[in-house]
């Protein structure tokens, strides 16, 4: 029976979302396969994480040391390499740890290697017939993947269903005796958390949200006009924090802040997956954009094709008067 | 310390509506506007920086056809000291790995201490840079945002991770790091920098200069393949309002005030 191994992302005690969906991507690729989850850590949080996981895959790898604590990938990638058996398909999540891990996992296990994979459309033979993104978004590819030699495929979280049938009834198999070295020429030293800001974005119910469309830091004002007729806090995308026009902590996404409105209106959003990836609790959207194709549109409740340079005055007006 | 820092010319997808051709084949390129990708520019700004504060040159290098020069030039033009186009029929249609594997022969022609590439590009891939680490057995770290020198042999490096968090680390030299948007503020480049370095003589490495086997880059070598462009369905979608702004505001609102969107 084919194998394929997912590494999961914990935090703790607690798996990660993507450790269910990465079991439903495996199963787009060989719904027989055997499923191994390999956990990474150390004490009892990954003695949770592990126990929890047997109810999901056949077989739950642990390999348990203090030096795992924080996971590095530099020591992590050597040490799936001396376990994980040559020719493997390995699944893996593509956020900040999976595109750390996984590129130069590829290489040392020799094996293709396809990032960011939003759907799987099965097998074939030794292809793999995967669905990405290209250019923010706003072109779908076909690609197919040889792993007669194996295949690492980083999965984009949230794209892939959680298998939530827990019927695995799955063996936990201690590994920790064959990592290997657990060193690399990258230490670890801290985590530095973000910096809070004036504005708590996450406590509004209602998100004036601008993007890169909002074309200059002077036209923030009117973003601000619109928020504050609407009794709203602007937030933004990340283009405008690495632009300096806002702080880090006004920012909406994986790297920023996570946000449940009830109302989210994205002005001048394309709407990318890290962007989207902090917005949570399914808030009503109201996207303006003056590309009727942007990909926001496919999220939001309610589109807009304009130019929100024009628009957020008007409707600003419009509420002022009422 | 000698810097190269790895650049691709993409569309610009801040001003283009990217479509897909008819035939699935490609995006419309006609009319694109192309730059250098976003986070190369970055790559390219934080190389700049450290090489004035501690000395040494920067050089960049893309693998692409005779326009990529273009984007050679433009970072030159914001400080970097060459640039060196990698261009050969044979290298198209590369994946990732046959990319990857046309940088390590350019670079193992020189002596670099320190490799930057941007965190992805225009594919979303973001993986060149971890695979270059990894055929060279340098230690690498993606989505970096900050760098100190410590000394000749080591780095101080922020990672961002989620929640803008900032993992830190220390990384031996020579490494490979990729690098995240924000890390600085790249300079600005005016139609004057870019006319100083016009002239500027920019080699032209193929298969044969960088002592490639053939079969190992190109559409041959690469295992992972693009078969198509396709436009998803747009599934349930945004209710899209239209007539005059007048209606089409006064819809908004009904909508606003049913879902709690006016206080
Ligand atoms: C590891 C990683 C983490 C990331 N984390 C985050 C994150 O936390 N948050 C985040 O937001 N991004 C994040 N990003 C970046 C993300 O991939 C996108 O680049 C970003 O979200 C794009 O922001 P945007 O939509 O504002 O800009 P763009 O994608 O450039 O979109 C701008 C939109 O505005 C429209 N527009 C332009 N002018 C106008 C106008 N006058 N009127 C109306 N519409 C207009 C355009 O049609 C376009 O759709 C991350 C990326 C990486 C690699």
């Amino acid at each position: 029976m084919s194998q394929i191994f997912a590494y999961i992302l914990h935090k703790g005690g607690v798996a990660d979302d993507t450790a269910l969906e990465l079991i439903s991507a495996a199963k787009k690729i060989d719904a027989d396969a055997s499923l191994i989850a390999v956990v990474t850590g150390s004490g009892a949080d990954l003695d949770t994480v592990c126990n929890d996981l047997t109810a999901s895959y056949n077989e739950v790898w642990k390999i348990d040391n203090a030096a795992l604590a924080y996971p590095n990938a530099e020591v992590i990638r050597k040490l799936l390499v001396n376990i994980i058996p040559g020719g493997s398909i390995i699944l893996i999540a593509h956020e900040h740890f999976g595109m750390d891990i996984a590129p130069g996992l590829s290489i040392k296990m020799n094996t293709s290697f396809v990032s960011d994979a939003m759907d799987i459309e099965g097998r074939d033979g030794g292809a793999i017939k995967i669905i990405r993104q290209e250019y923010s978004g706003m072109a779908s590819t076909h690609v197919t993947c040889d792993a007669g030699d194996g295949a690492v495929i980083s999965c984009r979280p949230g794209s892939f269903q959680p298998d939530e049938s827990k019927s695995a009834g799955g063996q936990l198999v201690d590994k920790s005796g064959d990592a290997g070295d657990l060193t690399a020429n990258r230490t670890f030293l801290e985590v530095v958390q973000a910096e809070t800001g004036d504005v708590d974005i996450t406590k509004s119910d209602i998100l004036v949200s601008v993007g890169r469309g909002i074309e200059d830091e002077e036209n923030l004002e009117i973003a601000q006009e619109l928020a504050d007729a609407m009794g709203a806090v602007v937030s933004c995308s990340r283009p405008i924090v690495d632009a300096k026009w806002m702080e880090k902590s006004r920012q909406v996404g994986t790297s920023g802040q996570t946000v449940k409105p009830k109302v989210y209106m994205a002005m001048g959003i394309s709407g990318s997956f890290q962007h989207l990836g902090g917005i949570k609790g399914s808030p009503f959207i109201v996207a303006v954009n003056k590309n009727a194709k942007a990909p926001i549109f496919q999220v939001a409740d309610v589109g807009i094709v304009a130019d929100i340079l024009d628009f957020m005055p008007e409707l600003t007006e419009k509420i002022g008067g009422m | 310390m000698e810097i190269l820092v790895c650049v691709k010319r993409v569309p610009d997808t801040a001003e283009n509506e990217i479509e897909v051709k008819g035939d699935g084949t490609d995006i419309e390129r006609d009319d694109l506007v192309y730059s250098v990708n976003e986070w190369d520019n970055y790559a390219v700004e934080e190389a700049i920086q450290i090489r004035d504060k501690v000395g040494g040159s920067v050089t960049v290098v893309t693998v692409g056809d005779e326009e990529s020069e273009e984007v050679l030039r433009r970072e030159m033009a914001m400080g970097a000291d060459n640039g060196i186009l990698l261009s050969d029929d044979a290298f198209e249609n590369s994946d990732g790995k046959g990319v990857a594997a046309i940088l390590k022969a350019e670079i193992e022609k020189g002596k670099y201490d320190l490799i930057l590439t941007g965190a992805q590009a225009d594919d979303g891939a973001g993986q060149v840079g971890g695979m270059l680490a990894a055929m060279m057995d340098l230690p690498y770290a993606s989505l970096v945002n900050l760098i100190d020198v410590v000394d000749d042999s080591t780095l101080k490096i922020g990672r961002e991770i989620e929640g803008g968090n900032q993992e830190m680390s220390e990384i031996g030299l020579p490494c490979v790091l990729s690098i995240q948007t924000g890390i600085n503020e790249p300079r600005y480049v005016g139609i004057r920098g870019i006319r100083k370095v016009a002239s500027v003589d920019i080699p032209v490495h193929g298969v044969a200069d960088l002592g490639l086997p053939a079969d190992a880059v190109g559409e041959t070598g690469a295992k992972v393949k693009r078969m198509d462009y396709f436009v998803p369905e747009m599934g349930d979608g945004a209710e899209i309002l239209e007539g005059s702004t007048e209606e089409i505001i006064d819809k908004l609102i009904e909508h606003l005030k049913a879902k709690g969107g006016l206080k």
